[in-house]
């Protein structure tokens, strides 16, 4: 079990992703340096969250132009799996390996909160776990959104991975924390390996933080 | 008096130096000085950065403890928390900057507190706050609100350290005035804690971080004086923050600090360079001699005055070891930042600045420290305000129900969630309890052990007795983290006090400082670390006295963590401690009667310390499933916050159901919830512990009921106490 673990100057969640790796498979992740240009044989690569590059120009961008993101993109279109989490999502966004953009919150502000998600996908090696799961998230700009077209295609190739809903699973707009389109919480590439969700898996690892639904996704490909 | 120097009088007071101040800085150079020594006397001797009206009163209070590795003076407190570990940790002010310009002046705050502790060699782990705001009636509040929230949720959701907790009230002293408090709580081995203490001469002292930019010139010497109309213009005086440089910059430092190759640091906050170099110099009693053309520059042209007092951010100053220099050199250029050997340390104990070949400035160290003015200002102590004694007769049993959502709903006492809800709280995935508790819970990563923290003050309980305020802001955070399941340890305090010139200002200090001195004293509680901040007054007229305690406790083993709230239904609810029925100066007659009257209500240190420990040891026999204290606004309003974070009712059947014993604020309570299994077990170790104790009711399924008075649904009951903010800020 080898995994990889991307770090942008102004990463924050890559200790949380590392921790959450170790205690799922037992071994911890190599961490990827953004100046680094390749990448070992791996079996999950994991773009965290936090500010790269401090986020200044839009949320995402610069990362997407680093010199190790080249290599991220060769290894998902090799099939390699690749998880992009909040920060990580917006900048898989941004390289295209996924659809749609990520916009303000309607809320206007930051928002750190435990939400619900449930897979709309049941295929993927990520969502193949049918169960509703309590995870935080905690973002300014994670506000869903794609074109009409790209959203019909996405959804003809079953490519939503997550939707935010209630305690029992129930998807409505009082579910919605951020005004996502659909309440879309995470979406996948066509070919299914390469994941982008808001919500914070590794952050709901362990019951003493809250939950550890987070796990599920994760374990499909570390086990 | 006749002015007889050179320099200018307007220029001596516009650098806010009185005349007898300038007669002792050409008397100790012998010569006057010139405009970028002036500039430097002016940094160093105002109030923020000297302490010169506080100092003789900070030094009355307790500070030394078993677990104390080191107090005041350094950049934050320590305190160890076992296996080698000790936690690092203070509380400052920004509140100048953040009134003129809120988003900047509350990120910039969190950034500097961070950096003091960084330095230290400590990771940071939480961040918490204490806000003080006008009324909300009030033009600016609902502005200034917003971007402090904003600004304080910027950098520290950037810089990825969770802010756990914190505090916010309004009241109309702050309308003109408002109080941001940052504090921050770091993580750090007990054999490799960082000091300022520069040593080793001809050993290179070294530049760090970001450039230095014509920002934030004159920032301390603006937040040691008054506010008045034309606060707006000194907007410019307020630092711009970058908290991406600041998450590099602690990357990079605590890469380096890894090494054997720091000899001392120190980050550049308020007076920027020169508070940074003076401090390192006058702690290891040596010289500096620094070449300002190598300080990395934002702007061209910039003077040896600019560079001296810039306060631009995210910047420190270190000691290297020689020979060190391309080790630490090529750690800060991974991380994108700047470098620079700037000067070296010298055994001639004066600071000495060069630029372009030209003596600018050469001051002995001495001067600038040691001869700092230190005033034991004049002080005159009000009577404490007197009982106020309510008609029993005008309070009707059946408004009870009405009254407590009256007051649950204030913005006083309402949810916080808004405000948590922008800050991201679980970053760095330690975060056990969440805002909303009595304390905040970070578990020391990596370990089964744990700290709380909390922050607190009752601004009008200082006002209206300042020695019980100080005594209660302090006692109060201690109570959180017993309620907690912590063991309290020792706290930070940030003053917050008018202007010290009027004598009944310096009285509200001096009070606060006696009080605060006798709960630390009693509780074994000590002060580690602080700030001061003087001349919080707008057109003359000054806040409340505002002591913000910030205490941090160490919790042993995390499953013997508490929140407040109830965890089962049809289980029992305790009274632990006396309750009297004490309205005098409660948020009851505030909110309800609209009226600011009455007695602070005294504390018994012993009674506090008895009653703590006897929630410690239930805790610790596994015997509370829940422990609330009880504070402002009493037992009812105590009893609802339990309710409402757990959707589990309550029907409370005790004997006195009235105001004052619902909402009166007695001191030295806590609320708990045990199994009715353990109920002869609690009453037994009550009687050895000689605590009072009283049953007051059981937990229900949904509603929040007063026996034969009346009740309320807590889903009717939440709404009205979420909604506050939410609405306040549309």
């Amino acid at each position: 079990m080898k995994s990889h673990v991307i770090v942008f100057p102004g990463s924050n969640c890559d200790r949380d992703v590392a921790v959450a790796i170790e205690s799922i498979s037992g071994s911890a992740p190599e961490m990827v340096w953004h100046k680094n240009t390749s990448i070992a044989e791996s079996d999950l690569i994991v773009v965290p969250g936090g500010f790269s590059y401090g986020d200044y120009l839009r949320c995402g961008a610069i990362a997407s132009t680093s010199p190790v993101i080249n290599e991220v993109i060769k290894k998902a279109k090799a099939g390699v799996p690749v998880i992009g989490i909040c920060n990580g999502f917006q900048i898989l966004i941004e390289t295209s390996l996924l659809d749609g953009a990520l916009i303000r919150n309607n809320s206007l502000s930051f928002i750190c909160k435990d939400i619900y998600i449930k897979p709309e996908n049941t295929s993927s090696i990520f969502t193949k776990n049918n169960i509703v799961a309590k995870m935080p998230i905690a973002h300014n700009e994670g506000n869903y959104f794609a074109s009409t077209d790209t959203i019909k295609k996405i959804k003809d190739h079953d490519q939503i991975a997550f939707k935010y809903c209630d305690i029992n699973g129930v998807v409505s707009e009082e579910s919605n924390p951020n005004g996502s389109l659909d309440n879309i919480a995470g979406i996948l590439n066509d070919k299914k390996n390469v994941l982008g969700l808001m919500p914070h898996p590794e952050r709901a690892v362990e019951l003493s933080l809250g939950s550890d639904d987070g796990k599920h996704i994760f374990e499909g490909v570390l086990k | 008096m006749d002015w007889i120097h050179k320099t200018e009088q307007s220029s001596v007071e516009s650098h806010g130096l009185k005349h007898d101040e300038f007669d002792s800085i050409v008397k100790g150079l012998g010569r006057e000085p010139n405009l970028t020594e002036l500039g430097i006397f002016s940094a160093m001797w105002n109030e923020h950065c000297s302490y010169k009206s506080s100092k003789f009163w900070l030094k009355k209070l307790p500070t030394t403890g078993a677990r104390v590795v080191q107090g005041p003076g350094e950049n934050a407190g320590v305190i160890d928390i076992d296996d080698g570990d000790v936690a690092v940790f203070k509380m400052e002010s920004h509140n100048h900057p953040s009134y003129i310009e809120p988003y900047q002046g509350a990120a910039t705050g969190v950034g500097g507190i961070l950096r003091d502790i960084f330095t230290m060699g400590a990771r940071p782990v939480a961040n918490l706050n204490a806000l003080r705001f006008g009324e909300p009636s009030h033009p600016k509040t609902k502005h200034l609100l917003a971007g402090v929230v904003e600004g304080i949720g910027g950098y520290g959701n950037c810089i990825g350290v969770p802010t756990v907790g914190g505090e916010v009230n309004f009241h109309p002293s702050y309308n003109g005035n408002i109080l941001v408090n940052a504090m921050t709580v770091g993580i750090a081995k007990k054999d490799k804690i960082f000091y300022s203490a520069a040593a080793g001469i001809g050993n290179p002292v070294v530049y760090v971080g970001s450039k230095t930019g014509r920002d934030g010139i004159h920032g301390a010497t603006m937040a040691s004086a008054e506010f008045d109309d034309d606060t707006e213009d000194k907007k410019p005086t307020v630092q711009v923050g970058d908290p991406f440089t600041e998450k590099l910059l602690l990357e990079a430092c605590l890469e380096l600090m890894k090494e054997q190759a720091i000899i001392a640091i120190q980050d550049m906050g308020a007076a920027g360079l020169t508070s940074s170099s003076i401090e390192m110099a006058s702690k290891g009693n040596v010289g500096l001699e620094i070449d300002l053309t190598k300080v990395p520059m934002r702007a061209s042209n910039m003077t040896a005055y600019e560079l001296m007092l810039s306060e631009s951010q995210e910047r420190m100053l270190m000691v290297l070891e020689p020979g060190k220099e391309d080790m630490a050199r090529a750690i800060f250029k991974k991380w994108d930042l700047e470098f620079e050997v700037i000067g070296k340390v010298t055994d001639t104990k004066n600071l000495v600045l060069n630029m372009h070949g030209k003596e600018e400035a050469c001051i002995p160290i001495n001067i600038l420290v040691e001869d700092a003015p230190e005033y034991q200002r004049d002080y005159t102590v009000r009577e404490p305000a007197k009982e106020y004694l309510i008609d029993e007769g005008t309070l009707k049993s059946e408004t009870i129900i009405d009254d407590l959502v009256k007051m649950i709903s204030h913005p006083n006492l309402c949810s916080r969630r808004w405000i948590w809800e922008q800050y991201d709280h679980m970053v760095m995935a330690d975060t056990l309890v969440r805002p909303g508790s009595d304390a905040a819970v970070v578990r020391v990563h990596g370990t089964n052990k744990a700290i709380a923290i909390s922050t607190d003050c009752s601004p009008t309980y200082c006002k209206h007795n300042s020695f019980e305020g100080g005594k209660h802001a302090v006692v109060e955070t201690w109570r959180n983290l017993v309620a907690s399941g912590a063991l309290p340890i020792a706290i930070t305090d940030c003053m917050n006090f008018g202007n010290p010139e009027k004598p009944e200002i310096m009285g509200e200090f001096v009070e606060c400082i006696r009080g605060m001195t006798e709960a630390c004293s009693v509780l074994e509680y000590p002060v580690v670390s602080g700030n001061v901040s003087l001349y919080n007054e707008t057109n003359g007229e000054g806040i409340y006295p505002t002591p913000a305690i910030g205490g941090v406790g160490l919790i042993k083993d995390i499953s013997k963590t508490k929140t407040i709230a109830f965890k089962q239904n049809d289980t029992l609810v305790y009274t632990i401690g006396e309750t009297n029925g004490h309205l005098g100066n409660s948020q009851f007659l505030s909110i309800v009667l609209n009226k600011e009257l009455g007695s602070t209500p005294i504390i018994d240190l012993n009674d506090e310390l008895k009653n703590g420990k006897f929630i410690l040891e239930l805790i610790s026999q596994d015997l509370a499933l829940s422990v609330h204290d009880i504070g402002e606004g009493g037992l009812l309003i105590a009893a609802a916050e339990m309710s409402l974070s757990s959707g589990i009712g309550i029907s409370i059947n005790c004997e006195r159901k009235n105001h004052a014993y619902l909402f009166g604020e007695d001191q030295g309570r806590y609320i708990i919830e045990i199994d009715k299994k353990n109920e002869a077990q609690l009453k037994k170790l009550s009687n050895d512990h000689s605590v009072v104790l009283e049953c007051i009711g059981h937990t229900t399924d949904e509603n929040i009921e007063i026996k034969d008075i009346g009740k309320i649904s807590i889903q009717d009951l939440k709404t009205n106490h979420e909604n506050w903010f939410q609405n306040f800020t549309k």
